[in-house]
């Protein structure tokens, strides 16, 4: 039995609109789309042109700086639209199926035998390159290099997150391929970090190979950043990959039976939901079909791709993204609230106990999106600190982002982190610093500098 | 409510850019987020936040100071009357506290915030809720009977150039409060010093009982009044004591020290290393011996002037204390170091607080520094000893 990484610092957000474990049937998305915006560090260069047939695993974008890694489309049917934004920044690529939902086919080498650069230039003519994000910086992985070490996070600590142990549910044969495929591709470990509190579904539990590590704690603990750091942490040099469970199922599936198969189970959750469930879908879909599963008054409502902390907001005729698991729908906060900073406020929630929040630790809330206060400079001190379970000092690493002093940045552990991580930072502070575009501007000022 | 919210909506375009009144957007700005929390929503990075703001954090350390000054303003009328043997009921007594403090709050709060608005008009930006603390401890720390213009004056600088002039709250390297404290020490040092100022009328001298000093334990420890009997340590914890309006009382002040604590406001970690910084020292001089200030019970350091307000009100300023967890411990032991041996080495200043802070303000950043580089040299050892 190996020992429990125990962390203390860090929030649990609880809020309404848990996901019921059951999977009922939701209506056929009328299209699909495959957004550059998805992924960090991309530079989209398009293959296909507006009305080519595609099947799912067709290459419809590449980077434009390493053409070798592709972006597939989702689902077989037709290229239908390419929509741009300012500059003619490609926004989407949208998909109208064709309801046969056909893979290309491929074929996979067979694992025993193949070399590592045999699977990797499998794995990149697939299209699933994109599934491998890479440690530092958090963009999708570069095929040239050999990381140290692999990291799967099991479980999903963020605030609604879709249970994890319920997405690979019944996926142990593909999970298992999947790692066995990831096995080939780093000269060290394939890590897999687990919840303590609990078993963790058999997929997990029995999964070969793979150096298990538990965790308990308050989230961020399910983060793979935060794992990492405390497993092997990244030094300046080091290079790990990460990849979420899903998608290790899905290369599973690739090696396994040659398709491109990017369907996932997805929570769809929240304060603004009628009855929060899972629902099994596509990458890419559209989330249209989930408007009726959904309060009415939609113009108040906020639609999430992925979880409150980290998500993108997205239209109602949005996409799901590339790497969420869930669907969370809250109000939105666009109102006065008379002398709120004088009320007791006990709807709301504070890691502060200047409110009453800290006398119900269990009450789950329906928060707003209101920023509760105006932006001001640093002032109070060491509430960063109180929800980040790493050896980093936040507030001077923003500091230091601020001052584009890369130097410092990279003394201070910006290799460590991603917005994921930083995100509790951003909701507890004070000051409401937007901590999570500032850390991203960091990285991006570093792989601008030092590459 | 509803009016009122319709008024600010009616008028907002005269103060949006263009807008004849634009010239007071800050202002328009500041007036219509107290009583209305803006309707501003999240824009990428996270969706939902927590209900703290710098507001309700402010109002917790308003809250906090109330006992503090509630008592102060009694004590001031308590002090005067006790000085010409005067025997009034209690609502006298708090009335004529009341009639010299309020001016004095009022004044700070005009000055001070009249230079904050026009700052953050001058740089366009919303007007920052710090003031709101300084402005009431700018008089809590002063004499009873310092001149308002003299508090004008101290206030106009603590703001302009402990201030303003680094960028605004936030920012700044010393507290104001205590600059303002500062500035009157060394500028008008009459009106601060010596046995007759804290005591409200007591330096006019119309009906004092002869004979009756309003020298503070402090002063009377310097000439040597020693040892304090158990009677009036216990007067001065309770706080019936000459000295500046808030700072006399250490259990009112321990009550607003509780609600720092509990909240969270407050760092117990730079209250507690202040009073073990004050005591081991105390007790160091204990063993030493040489003067009699040295003598005095090193608990009793604790209860004595400024000691408990500078400690709880003043060295917690988040913005001008240490920001690292390690750092607060060093820099309130040390303001606790500080303060004493001022008060028993210098026998110029009876009270070290107030420089004891102020010294420590500077040297802030410094104990942050080497705190940071541990934190770096511990990540290149990590990274080193893979290779």
């Amino acid at each position: 039995m190996q020992q429990t990484i125990k962390l203390k610092k860090g929030l649990d957000i609880k809020l309404r609109g848990l996901p019921e474990r059951v999977l009922p049937k939701c209506p056929p998305p009328l299209s699909y789309a495959i957004k550059p915006t998805d992924f960090h560090g991309l530079t989209p260069k398009m293959l296909l042109e507006a009305g080519s047939a595609v099947k799912a695993g067709t290459p419809i974008f590449c980077d434009k700086y390493n053409p070798e890694i592709l972006f597939a489309s989702p689902v077989s049917g037709t290229l239908q639209a390419v929509n741009r934004g300012e500059r003619r920044a490609i926004l989407e690529a949208v998909i109208t199926p064709d309801g046969k939902n056909e893979s290309k086919p491929f074929t996979p080498p067979d694992l025993a035998k193949a070399s590592r650069s045999e699977v990797a230039e499998f794995m990149l003519a697939a299209g699933v390159w994109p599934f491998l994000v890479q440690r530092p910086y958090g963009v999708f992985a570069n095929p040239q290099v050999t990381p140290k070490a692999i990291f799967i996070s099991g479980f999903d600590t963020a605030p609604l997150a879709a249970d994890t142990d319920y997405l690979v549910n019944g996926e142990g044969a593909p999970f298992q391929k999947g790692v066995d495929a990831l096995k080939r591709l780093t000269a060290g470990k394939v890590h897999l970090s687990l919840c303590a509190g609990y078993p963790a579904n058999n997929t997990f539990e029995r999964a070969k190979g793979v150096e298990v590590h538990r965790f308990s704690g308050p989230h961020p603990a399910g983060n793979v950043g935060v794992q990492i750091h405390h497993i092997d942490p990244i030094n300046k040099g080091d290079v790990v990959w990460t990849i979420a469970p899903q998608h290790v199922v899905a290369l599973g599936k690739l090696f396994a039976d040659g398709v491109y198969d990017v369907s996932k189970v997805v929570a769809l959750v929240g304060p603004e939901v009628k009855k929060p469930r899972y629902y099994r879908m596509v990458a890419g879909a559209s989330l249209s079909g989930l408007a009726e599963f959904i309060n009415d008054g939609g113009e108040h409502k906020r639609v999430i791709s992925g979880n409150v902390l980290t998500g993108a907001k997205v239209d109602i005729n949005g996409y799901l993204g590339f790497y969420d698991n869930e669907v969370t729908v809250i109000p939105e906060g666009d109102c006065y609230e008379t002398l709120g900073w004088l009320m007791p406020r006990f709807k709301k929630l504070s890691m502060s106990r200047s409110y009453f929040s800290w006398l119900t630790p269990n009450r789950q809330y329906s928060l707003n999106t209101n920023l509760n206060g105006g932006q001001r400079a640093f002032v109070v001190t060491g509430q960063y600190e109180r929800v980040l379970p790493m050896d980093i000092l936040p507030v001077y690493l923003i500091k230091a982002i601020m001052a584009g002093d890369v130097e410092r940045m990279e003394k201070l552990g910006i290799y460590e982190v991603v917005e994921e991580d930083l995100a509790l930072c951003e909701f507890v502070c004070t000051s409401k610093v937007k901590v999570q575009q500032l850390l991203r501007k960091g990285i991006d000022l570093m792989r601008a500098e030092v590459g | 409510m509803k009016a009122i919210r319709n008024l600010f909506d009616n008028i907002r375009p005269d103060f949006e850019k263009g807008g004849r009144l634009h010239f007071l957007h800050s202002t328009f700005e500041a007036f219509e987020s107290l009583l209305f929390v803006p309707k501003t929503v999240t824009t990428g990075g996270c969706h939902v936040r927590d209900a703290i703001d710098l507001k309700r954090t402010m109002t917790v350390v308003i809250t906090a100071l109330m006992p503090a000054l509630l008592f102060g303003i009694w004590n001031v009328g308590f002090q005067h009357y006790l000085s010409i043997n005067h025997e009034v009921d209690f609502w006298s007594i708090f009335l004529y506290g009341l009639g010299k403090v309020l001016p004095m709050l009022a004044v700070s709060y005009i000055v001070g915030l009249g230079i904050e608005f026009a700052a953050a008009q001058m740089r366009g930006h919303e007007v920052n809720e710090g003031f709101l603390v300084s402005g009431m401890l700018i008089p809590m720390v002063m004499p009873p009977d310092v001149p308002l213009w003299m508090l004008a004056l101290a206030t106009a600088f603590a703001v302009i150039i402990g201030k303003e002039v680094f960028g605004g709250t936030g920012m700044n390297i010393f507290n104001p409060a205590l600059l303002a404290r500062a500035f009157v020490f060394f500028s008008y040092p009459s009106h601060i010093s010596g046995d007759a100022i804290w005591i409200s009328g007591l330096s006019g001298g119309a009906g004092v009982i002869d004979g009756f000093s309003g020298a503070t334990p402090l002063a009377k420890a310097v000439a040597g009044h020693l040892p304090f009997s158990a009677m009036e340590v216990e007067k001065m914890f309770w706080g019936f004591i000459p000295g500046s309006i808030g700072e006399t009382s250490t259990a009112a002040i321990l009550l607003g020290a509780a609600l720092l604590i509990l909240t969270g406001v407050g760092s117990l970690r730079i209250m507690l290393a202040v009073a073990a910084g004050g005591y081991l020292t105390g007790l160091l001089f204990n063993l030493i011996g040489a003067n009699a200030y040295m003598n005095i019970p090193a608990y009793q350091h604790l209860v004595m002037g400024g000691f408990a307000f500078g400690a709880v009100f003043m060295a917690t300023d988040p913005v001008t204390a240490s920001q690292t967890k390690s750092g607060k411990w060093i820099y309130g032991f040390l303001i606790g170091v500080m303060a004493i041996m001022i008060r028993a080495l210098n026998p110029a200043y009876p009270e070290g607080m107030m420089l004891a802070i102020l010294f420590m303000n500077a040297f802030a950043p410094l104990i942050d520094h080497c705190v940071v580089q541990v934190n770096i040299a511990k990540r290149l050892k990590r990274a080193k000893g893979k290779f």
